[in-house]
């Protein structure tokens, strides 16, 4: 049962799971019918935040829940308020359901990176155990904090399910829309003055593949899932051509606010942040543990997504290649167009 | 270019300005190449940065010849001990910290890379402070420093690289001038724990000439906890004289880096043991106090 179908990601597992041959039954659950493909899985309309869930498992009668209802951004859920109430109230409304139901053997939960935080005190890379007290943090690294509380609390009191968290770097892709693909598609991108935050990325595909063997194989535990390498931001900006706008901060209430409701892009405390830090995870136990290999490196991610999402921008590479080899030609006093 | 309405004249406005260049004015063209080459690079993103936001291509290129002038012509670095740290390998450089501003961080990193024969990066290690401050965090993670945190010393000397770190921390770099070559306490010995735990040998490392590059003679306190910050130095020449303030003392400087520590026969479990480790502190410190002591009087007069 994939829990939170009507999204992108949601759908392609659905649709994946379906094509598998060992899998007899899958069932999409969310709150609005999807928009795309799902492949043979069934649909089945439930609230999240209420009981219905609960009445759904007891219906569907699913021994593996995959959790993916978990929303980063809150112009996804129609602002703040409905989104904590989606990602936490939904998750407890969901565990419950789970703990309830005799038939749930597994867990797999979407989590995010989200959960480390951001800031000058943060090593450079997160190991799974590493994550810091949730004293000082608002909005969605909230959410994320609490949703995995609750799932710790949810296997202490279910030992017998198996329960894997999967904590994934930023997804990137041709396809998907996050409040990073966005930014990264804005004209001109507003960054903080003075900051180059590092960064990795997951490709969509790969984040499909990793949920899908979490789906089907046994791996319980907490694990990072990051492509491999780093970038940073204006490197970013520059494979993607796209010229950069220093500001002091992307904070304020000038700045976010504009973006905000021009509905250009969607801020909020947690991406300022990461993007005025940056964060790293530590992907050794994701290769030991979980098996898992992804296909592409952060740069590769970042370059398939700008392929497909960020042609022929002011900067873009194509033309300064040009540019650097006309320069180069008269430097040399080589013909410029035979380069 | 190619499909440029004006091909032939574009070229040929190219190639006669290509011309005067080498031709007339002499500019090295292979030299400007490489430059523009470089430029095409970092402006299509065409580079690497590793885990910790270091970058090679950069810090070879822009930041270390930037400090190369004031390490060369300016303080005049005397590099002692360089073949004390291995070709290859983890190793932690642990040295005296003084200067008001960490100039002597920066041009420890140029003395290992200029000096070595395998031109080693060495990794420095900064505080939370470093990391809050646009700009100076920017630079710092793109020249190799880290966060001074067990987590990343371990990844970086468990990674083979050679780390450098300043145990005094503010405590040295924010001393007063009358203290100057008198070591200030090593903290909790955090990095010995490290080595320890790495196995990585500790590489005593004495700077001297940093004392004097800003002499810190007062400390506006009130000022400095307005600005959230763990001073406010007042120099002979600083904030009387504005930006110009800023410039340092041409002092004479010299840098011995000391003995291997080794600390691979330590049992298992040495890292959590105090004893052993404040142990190694002290040792490390003795040898650095002990040779700044023999290096100021090699070195005589500190702007001879």
């Amino acid at each position: 049962m994939v829990v939170g179908v009507a999204r992108y990601l949601g759908a392609r597992l659905a649709e994946r799971l379906s094509a598998d041959a060992g899998i007899s039954r899958v069932v999409g659950v969310d709150l609005v019918e999807p928009t795309q493909s799902i492949g043979g899985a069934e649909f089945v309309r439930a609230d999240i935040r209420t009981s219905d869930i609960g009445r759904a498992i007891d219906r569907v009668a699913p021994d593996t829940v995959v959790h993916m209802n978990i929303l980063a951004t809150r112009a996804d859920a129609g602002g703040r308020t409905p989104q904590k109430e989606i990602n936490v109230i939904g998750t407890m409304q969901l565990l419950a359901a789970c703990q309830r139901s005799s038939s749930v053997r597994k867990v797999v939960v979407k989590s995010s990176t989200t959960v480390y935080g951001s800031g000058p005190q943060s090593p450079a890379l997160f190991a799974e155990d590493m994550v810091s007290g949730a004293n000082s943090r608002r909005g969605y690294e909230k959410d994320a904090g609490e949703v995995e509380a609750y799932v710790r609390g949810f296997s202490r009191r279910r030992p017998d399910v198996g329960v894997t968290i999967l904590r994934f770097a930023n997804v990137l892709g041709p396809e998907i829309r996050t409040g990073l693909s966005e930014y990264f598609v804005l004209p001109v991108v507003p960054v903080v003055l003075g900051r180059d935050p590092r960064f990795q990325l997951v490709h969509e595909d790969d984040c499909v593949d990793a949920l899908r063997l979490a789906t089907v194989e046994h791996r319980p535990g907490i694990f990072n899932v990051a492509g491999d390498g780093f970038l940073v931001l204006s490197q970013a900006l520059r494979r993607a051509g796209r010229p950069a706008l220093p500001l002091p901060t992307l904070g304020s209430p000038l700045v976010g606010g504009v973006l905000r409701r021009s509905g250009i892009v969607d801020m909020d405390a947690a991406l300022v942040r990461f993007l005025t830090y940056g964060r790293g995870v530590d992907t050794t136990r994701m290769r030991t543990q979980l098996t898992f290999d992804p296909v592409y490196s952060t740069v590769a991610t970042f370059d398939d997504f700008a392929d497909a999402r960020t042609r022929g921008g002011l900067l873009d590479r194509d033309r300064v290649r040009a540019a650097e080899h006309a320069v180069r030609g008269v430097l040399t006093g080589e013909d410029a167009r035979g380069r | 270019m190619a499909d440029s309405p004006l091909p032939g004249l574009l070229d040929r406005v190219a190639s006669a300005a290509g011309r005067v260049l080498r031709d007339r004015l002499g500019v090295d063209g292979e030299q400007l190449d490489r430059l523009v080459a470089f430029a095409g690079r970092r402006l299509t993103g065409e580079f690497e940065v590793d885990p910790f936001g270091f970058d090679p291509e950069l810090t070879e290129s822009v930041l270390l010849p930037a400090l190369r002038p004031l390490y060369r012509h300016w303080f005049r670095v005397e590099v002692r001990g360089i073949e004390h740290i291995p070709d290859t390998g983890a190793a932690l450089v642990a040295a005296n910290h003084s200067g008001t501003l960490p100039v002597d961080s920066l041009m420890t990193q140029l003395a290992v890379h200029d000096t070595h024969p395998k031109a080693r990066h060495l990794r420095a290690l900064g505080a939370t402070l470093v990391f809050q401050l646009p700009v100076v965090a920017d630079l710092a993670r793109k020249s190799g420093t880290t966060l001074a945190c067990t987590e990343d010393v371990e990844a970086l000397l468990g990674g083979g690289e050679l780390v450098g770190v300043w145990p005094e921390g503010f405590k040295g770099v924010g001393k007063p001038f009358s203290q100057r070559y008198k070591l200030q306490r090593f903290g909790r010995g955090g990095f010995v724990s490290a080595a320890l735990r790495t196995k990585a040998p500790i590489i005593p490392c004495s700077i001297v000439g940093a004392e004097e590059i800003y002499p810190m003679i007062g400390n506006a306190e009130s000022l400095a906890r307005l600005l959230g910050l763990p001073y406010f130095p007042l120099t002979p020449t600083f904030p009387w004289l504005g930006p110009l303030g800023l410039v340092p003392l041409p002092s004479k400087w010299i840098i011995e880096f000391g003995e291997p520590i080794r600390t691979d026969d330590y049992p298992p479990g040495a890292a959590d043991d105090p004893m052993v480790v404040f142990e190694l502190t002290d040792q490390v410190r003795d040898t650095i106090q002990a040779t700044l002591t023999e290096l100021l009087e090699l070195r005589g007069p500190a702007f001879g």
